[in-house]
């Protein structure tokens, strides 16, 4: 009686209540809602605008990622992970969440991407490729060596790689070495001279992405040198080049004591950001960039004292990033979802450092490049940050997630990947 | 007799300034901070996947002639640290004195989560002649 009661008095406005509510299911985007307050991830700290959707959690030790043209998504694992080392994603019903995860191939590795209906992938001493099948997921298993050789190399041996409109393969061929002293990372030791790792290492090696069974010194062309470990490569379409950023040398303080203090190895040398023209030099081991005087100069371990300029004539960056950022992933951006202002401007995913230590480590984001034509055309900004998920980071272990690869979807939004655990974000812009 | 004085006090000085600069013999910690830290970071952790951790490791408290040879030669090639692999490199710090090697080496089976008996400069000393080439 009291509820018949109620309605009386209230009927109208809870009639005009439930049709609010009927009006709000038909015509809302229930799976948009979903997405925005259920799965939204608020811990990465992003422009206004945008916002992140975590695909997958936990999925290994994810470097690279590549997103197909229908949305599938593969991502090299540095660690075997059940065996595996690709993770192949999907998501099927488009919320933004992967449904399917599969595992596939069984080399570890860094390099992924996906050219001409193949996907390819990088160990850390051959570049394969997998056939993909049209409406499937996983690629056909049996994998084609494209190019092979590359020696065992314990530090900087990810083969990290892009591939042109022509169908050039560019490959990472990092430098076993930090300055190129040996016994290396020793006190006072010089570098060797010249540098015999230039050789085989060091550089960037050019192969034909669609020629099977290549082998790096007798079918590859060194197409430049200098590099010590670029496992940030891309090429950029809209202009026709070839970029990278470099992991800068570590440990000046350490092994040169009387021409670095502590304060100057944390902040010294530079990453630097270069455009690649063939058959140039890029000063390594013989040189660095110092990041304060924005100069280039000569490594202690070749006579130079932190005052002395490149002797060398060695490539300039066209732009430095603080020391130590670690430099793993480079994208440019050619989607017309974000806002015209970062249309062929280029993202950067920093790992972050450790060799700042006893000080605070640094890096651990994303960054944005804005580019005019084949420059940079403004500073850098930071784009998206808090992977760490703490605000000081004294040891790279205090970090929950370290970015490690980025990739551009279909629809425009931007991926990042990151190599603790495997979580992946969706960064669209509203 | 002011000769003498003079000659007294410059000796004098020169005596003290001699004591001045002798430096205090460095810690454990002092050295750890100085060859190791920079790698194996201020908590002993290491990086994940580049450098092993030093905390409650097997490898600091176990066999001392494995751990003090590593110090002297450095260590390249897989290892397996606890559940994880590593495969770098970590170079040779045999320019370090017995006594320097020893004491770092004691700090870091002391402290960092190991409870171990301390290194002794002898034994350091030991396994650096036995591979001197004969």
């Amino acid at each position: 009686m009291k509820a018949l009661s109620i309605l009386k008095l209230h009927g109208t406005k809870i009639s005009l209540f439930a049709g609010l509510v009927i009006l709000l299911l038909l015509f809302v985007n229930y799976s948009d809602l979903l997405v925005r307050f259920n799965t939204t991830d608020t811990s990465l700290v992003l422009p206004k605008g945008f916002s992140a959707v975590v695909v997958a959690d936990s999925i290994g030790q994810g470097r690279h990622i590549a997103v197909n043209s229908n949305g599938d998504i593969y991502v090299s694992l540095a660690r075997l992970k059940n065996g595996n080392g690709i993770a192949a994603i999907r998501d099927v019903n488009m919320n933004g969440k992967a449904d399917i995860i599969k595992y596939f191939g069984t080399l570890p590795g860094t390099g992924i991407g996906i050219y001409n209906g193949y996907l390819y992938f990088s160990s850390d001493t051959s570049v394969m490729r997998y056939k993909l099948i049209p409406g499937e997921l996983l690629p056909n298993l049996k994998p084609e060596v494209i190019a092979s050789g590359f020696k065992i190399n314990r530090q900087h041996g990810a083969k990290s790689f892009t591939i042109d409109q022509q169908g050039n393969l560019y490959v990472n061929v990092g430098a076993p070495s930090n300055a190129c002293q040996d016994p290396d990372r020793t006190l006072h030791t010089a570098g060797q001279k010249p540098c015999p790792l230039l050789k085989e290492f060091g550089g960037i090696w050019k192969f034909n992405a669609n020629k099977t069974g290549q082998v790096q010194m007798k079918d590859g062309r060194r197409f430049v040198t200098g590099l010590r470990n670029c496992v940030a490569l891309r090429w950029n379409p809209i202009v026709n080049h070839l970029y990278a950023v470099q992991h800068g040398r570590d440990q000046l303080h350490e092994f040169w004591p009387e021409y670095f203090t502590e304060d100057q190895g944390v902040s010294q040398p530079a990453e630097e950001f270069f455009q690649l023209n063939e058959g140039k030099n890029y000063g390594w081991p013989y040189t660095y960039y110092d990041y304060a005087k924005n100069m280039k100069m000569m490594a202690p371990e070749y006579g130079g004292d932190g005052k002395i300029a490149d002797v060398t004539n060695s490539q300039l960056p066209i732009m430095a990033f603080p020391a130590h950022y670690a430099p793993n992933d480079l994208l440019f951006y050619t989607a017309d979802q974000f806002p015209a202002r970062y249309k062929n401007g280029a993202f950067i995913a920093f790992h972050g450092s450790w060799n700042r230590a006893p000080q605070e480590q640094k890096g651990y984001n994303v960054v944005f490049v804005p580019f005019k034509k084949d420059l940079p055309s403004g500073k850098w900004e930071v784009f998206a940050d808090n992977f760490a998920g703490v605000s000081k980071i004294m040891s790279p272990r205090d970090a929950l997630h370290r970015p490690c690869g980025l990739a551009q979807g279909p629809d425009g939004s931007l991926y990042v990947v990151e190599d603790i655990q495997g979580k992946i974000w969706k960064i669209t812009y509203h | 007799m002011v000769n003498y004085i003079s000659c007294f006090i410059i000796i004098l000085f020169f005596t003290t300034k001699g004591i001045q600069q002798q430096k205090a013999p460095e810690t454990g910690k002092e050295l750890y901070q100085k060859y190791c830290l920079t790698c194996h970071q201020g908590d002993g952790g290491g990086v994940p996947y580049t450098f092993p951790s030093l905390i409650k490791s097997s490898w600091v408290n176990g066999d001392k002639t494995r751990l003090i040879k590593i110090v002297l030669n450095g260590l390249q090639g897989e290892i397996a640290v606890e559940d994880d692999t590593f495969n770098g490199v970590m170079p040779p710090q045999n320019n370090l004195t017995d006594l320097q090697i020893a004491t770092l080496l004691t700090f870091i089976r002391q402290n960092f989560e190991n409870k171990s008996s301390e290194i002794t400069p002898d034994e350091v000393k030991t396994i650096r002649d036995t591979q001197k080439p004969k």
